[in-house]
Order: structure tokens, then sequence, then C-alpha cells
């Protein structure tokens, strides 16, 4: 599939502040990017660079072909783009609004209700149309930012912490929405809700301090966890202790209590089948497992880990 | 320019979705009411003109006019919507002149209210319209130069009350600069070809030339570049400071 977002060596510095330093990353059609972060780490000055409104120290960036240094509105036409808080025109109607930005991105006027009455429907925001921007709830503001970004049905939908201040209900429709318009699509997302990473992205960058320190598949994030391919068991409180004594003949074992039963996890060495020998030892030592499950990793945990890490050290992660 | 017209009608409606334009349009009306007949002495003087109406305008327009072009700018930045505007295919020119239209739109309508005066002054006399259509037009680009540096100076913070504040001093500047108070700040250092220069930007001399009747092509060229040189100033601002 064809890359629609190509960023290379992208820095940017704020005086002596280094936000961004030597991102590359790239979007195809087709998938749907998810861009972690901790809180201050340059995702959202990425972001404002890949839109154009800032301008790089350094670094290109190309958007469906196009430089947004030297073609910024071929290359805005192409995007769609959600900024952080999703600002909008308070004084104006919903549908004031959304008028103003289909009439901003020349949208013909013959098929101009047609597209916003469609993506109102998507976005479920026919309640509130005709209520002033100022006057909406977070959540429907928010909805009235994601309509705005995707009005002109662009090619390249980049949003920055889309399900912010969402409830679990509408986390899940912006979820099923952004997974429904993927496949034809280049989407960049910028969440530090790790489920969500997994829910709807295709693959996943981290950065932090400004530096890119993981780039792969939420899978093979997962997989960096110390917790992926560990044995979890679960046993009542009273067969803690022989379970434990039990596995702990296998490997190293972490026990975390949980009211009426414990949770054991055996980080067993690998190459061997762990679940099937963890079994087998607790079958002989009399315990009783409630539940055995191998696990596949923990994202906040990886999070957590390759972050701080980045923070102490500056090392670089790649994969 | 693409996208300046869509632009500009949104700013324009932006002023009559708020109060803001109905309290503009009384107090300027009212202010205008109040200098031409108690402080111009319109009737005592016995003459069918509207010079006491217009002589007024420079001092109205240097409060009056930072007070509209103040949330030009600062707004955008203070809600986000900068980034939103920014990032939509419209140039940063076509923002800038947009913006700056809509509001001399806005305060094009708010001079036309003062037609009652027109009415008034040609009930009572003959006066010379062509001497009124003058200072109309006068008055409107003399609003245009303060708008275009309350714009730029908008866009140079978030918050409206230091953009009002700068905006009145620089207004007040300009209006005076052809007076000692700003010349003699500069008079004592500067050379008098700068002098020269400085004392030629101001407001009242160009638009009392006007008031007299006659549109010179240079007074209408000092507006011109004026707001020109303002309004390229203020594409600069932005673009310097975005992300601030």
């Amino acid at each position: 599939m064809e890359t629609l977002i190509e960023v290379n060596g992208l820095s940017k510095n704020f005086g002596t502040l280094r936000a961004v330093d030597d991102v590359s990353l790239e979007v195809r059609r087709g998938e749907v990017l998810g861009f972690l972060g901790p809180n201050g780490a340059g995702k959202s000055t990425t972001m404002k660079m890949i839109t154009g409104f800032l301008a790089p120290s350094a670094g290109h960036i190309r958007v469906a072909g196009f430089d947004i240094d030297t073609h910024p509105l071929e290359a805005k036409a192409r995007i769609g783009y959600l900024p952080e808080g999703a600002p909008a025109y308070g004084e104006m109607t919903a549908a004031g609004f959304l008028d103003f930005i289909a009439d901003v991105r020349g949208i013909a006027r013959a098929h101009r209700a047609a597209r916003i009455r469609e993506v109102v429907e998507q976005i479920h925001l026919e309640r509130v149309l005709e209520q002033r921007i100022e006057t909406l709830s977070k959540g429907f503001k928010r909805r009235v930012g994601l309509a705005q970004a995707i009005l002109h049905d662009p090619e390249i939908l980049i949003m920055d912490e889309p399900t912010d201040g969402l409830d679990p209900n509408q986390k899940h429709e912006v979820r099923t929405l952004i997974q429904a318009m993927a496949p034809t699509k280049a989407i960049l997302i910028s969440t530090h809700i790790l489920e969500e990473v997994d829910a709807v992205c295709t693959r996943a960058v981290i950065i932090a301090q400004g530096r890119l320190i993981f780039s792969g598949t939420p899978r093979e994030l997962a997989a960096r966890s110390r917790y992926h391919n560990a044995v979890t068991v679960i046993v009542a409180t009273d067969a803690v202790e022989p379970a434990r004594a039990a596995l702990a003949t296998l490997g190293e074992v972490e026990t975390r209590g949980n009211g009426s039963d414990a949770r054991l996890t055996l980080f067993a060495p690998p190459g061997e089948n762990p679940a099937a020998r963890a079994r087998a030892t607790l079958a002989d030592a009399g315990v009783a497992a409630q539940e055995l499950f191998i696990e596949h990793g923990h994202l906040d945990e990886v999070f957590r880990s390759i972050t701080l890490s980045a923070g102490d050290s500056g090392e670089v992660h790649r994969t | 320019m693409r996208g300046l017209g869509t632009i500009f009608r949104r700013e324009l409606k932006a002023y009559f979705a708020t109060p803001v334009a109905y309290v503009f349009i009384v107090i300027y009306l009212v202010l205008n009411g109040i200098f031409t007949f108690y402080v111009g002495g319109f009737y005592e003087r016995g003459q069918a003109d509207l010079e006491p109406f217009f002589q007024f305008h420079p001092w109205l327009y240097m409060f009056l006019i930072p007070a509209i072009s103040m949330r030009l700018w600062s707004e955008e930045r203070k809600a986000g919507t900068l980034e939103l505007l920014l990032t939509l295919p419209v140039s940063l020119a076509a923002s800038v002149v947009g913006k700056f239209l809509a509001a001399w739109c806005f305060t094009a309508v708010a001079l036309a209210g003062t037609f009652p005066m027109w009415l008034t002054v040609n009930y009572l006399g003959q006066p010379d319209n062509t001497v009124i259509a003058a200072g109309y037009v006068g008055s409107l680009l003399m609003a245009g130069g303060f708008l275009a540096i309350g714009s730029c100076i908008s866009a140079l913070t978030k918050n409206q009350v230091i953009a009002f504040v700068i905006s009145f001093v620089i207004c007040f500047a300009f209006n005076l600069s052809g007076f000692p108070m700003v010349i003699d700040l500069f008079s004592a250092w500067a050379p008098q070809a700068i002098v020269d220069v400085i004392s030629s930007f101001s407001f009242l001399t160009h638009f009392n030339s006007i008031l007299k009747g006659v549109l010179d092509v240079r007074d209408l060229i000092f507006f011109a570049s004026l707001i020109a040189f303002w309004l390229y100033a203020n594409v600069l601002a932005i673009e310097v400071n975005k992300s601030n």
C-alpha cells in the first residue's frame, strides 16, 4: 500500500528545549498508527508539524506525496486533523461550524448538505446541531471536532487524543468509527490509553523526550513485556504457599493477592512449554488451579519500562 | 487567496453572533452624537457641513477600533482555533486579509449607521455632499488603518486586554505623530529626514486634508500602504509566534 505520511529526521527546538529529536516514521494507506508517549513527550508537537501548523527545525515531511513545506495547501487539503482539545469556534452552532468547514474545504455546494448530514449521522450529532458549540458538553465538543476532521473524507486522518474526555460508550463508538475508516485511509492517532492501541492500531510507535524509542505492532510491543509468555495461575488463597513452592522449582514466581484468590505468575526460562509444565507440577503438588493461562504481555508495563529507561539513560530501542 | 471569502463571511457573522456588534454600534453612534452636537457645536456653528461630526473620528477610533481588533487573533490563540484555522487549506495571508476585511466591513456598517447625520444636515441646509462623501471615505480609510494596526497587535498576544492597550497606544501615537509630544521624542536624536517621515505618518494630517473634500492620491496611498504594511507584519507575527 502507498505511503501517505512520510516523516524523515524531524526535529523541533523551542529555544534551548529540543521537543522533538530526529523522529522518522511512515504511515501507509490502511494503517492506523498509534502514537504513544508520556505527556510532554513531543506527540502533539510532531502532529502539529505534520499538519503544517508548526515549521520543523529540521527534517522533511511529505503528506500524500506533497512536501508540507513547499506545497502546504495541497497537503493540508488531504489531511483531516483533530487538534488537541478539539478547538472550535464557540459562538457558532455545530451546524454553522460544519458548514464553514465544508466551505473552506471546498466541498461543492450541491453535495454539501448531504455530506454534512452523512457525517452528522455517523457521529450522532443530530441532537446538538443547532446549539452553540460553547454550550456543548466535552463529549459533544470532541465529536464536533471529529466531524470537522472527517467531513471532506480525507485520505489522511490525524487525531490528537481523539477519545480524551469521552465516556466508555463514546470511546467505543469512536474506535469503531476509526476501524471502519481504516482500510481506505492512513490514520495517525496519539493516545496514552494503551488499550486503545490494542483495540484500533495496526502499528504503534512510542516517543519519549522527543525521541522515537519503539516502533512495531501492538503484539511486538506486548512481547517486550516481562510478562510475555509468563504463566499465570489463579488459586484459592489457602493454596498460595504450596502453589508457590511448586512453581518455584520451575522459575521465578511473583504473587499478587486479590481478595478471595491469588495470582501467581511464573517466569519460566524460554524454550520450554511452561504452561504444560506448570500444570503438571501443580498437579503433582496437589494444588487445584482455578485458572491457568499464558500472558501476552502487559502493555502498560512495557510502556512504563521503556519510557522510563529512555528518560534515565537516553538509550534508544528499535525493532 | 482561496478561502478568503469563507473566512470573511465566518468572521463577519461572528460579530453579530455575540452582543459585541450591537454594543459597539450603539456606543459608536451615541458617542458620535454627543461629540457632534455637544462638543462640536453642530447647531451653534450655523454651517451646513459635517465637519463637527468627522473631526472627532480620529479620537473615537483611537479607542473604539482597538476594541474591535483586539479579539481578531488573540481569541483564536486563546481558544486554540488558531491551530484549526492554520491547518485548513487556506493560506495565512488569506486568513489575515479575510479577517481584516470582515472587521473593516463591520466598522463600515457602524459608520453607515450615522446616515441620520447626513439627512439632518441636508434637511437643515444645502451642504456640499461631495465633501461629505469624501469625509465618509476618509473616515473609513482611517478606520482601516487603525484596524490593521490592531489586528497585527492582537496577533502577538493571547490576552485581549494587552492587545487593546498596546493597540490604543499605537493608534494614539499615529494620531499625534505630527504633534510635538511625538516629534520631540525623535527630534532630539534622529536626523531631520526621519522626523519628517514620522510627522508625515499623522493620521490627523491625512484625514484633515481629506475632510476638505479633496481625495488626494497621496492620502489614499498613505492609508493603503499603511494597511498593507501592518497586515504584512500581522502575517509575520503569526508565522513567527505560532506555538506560543
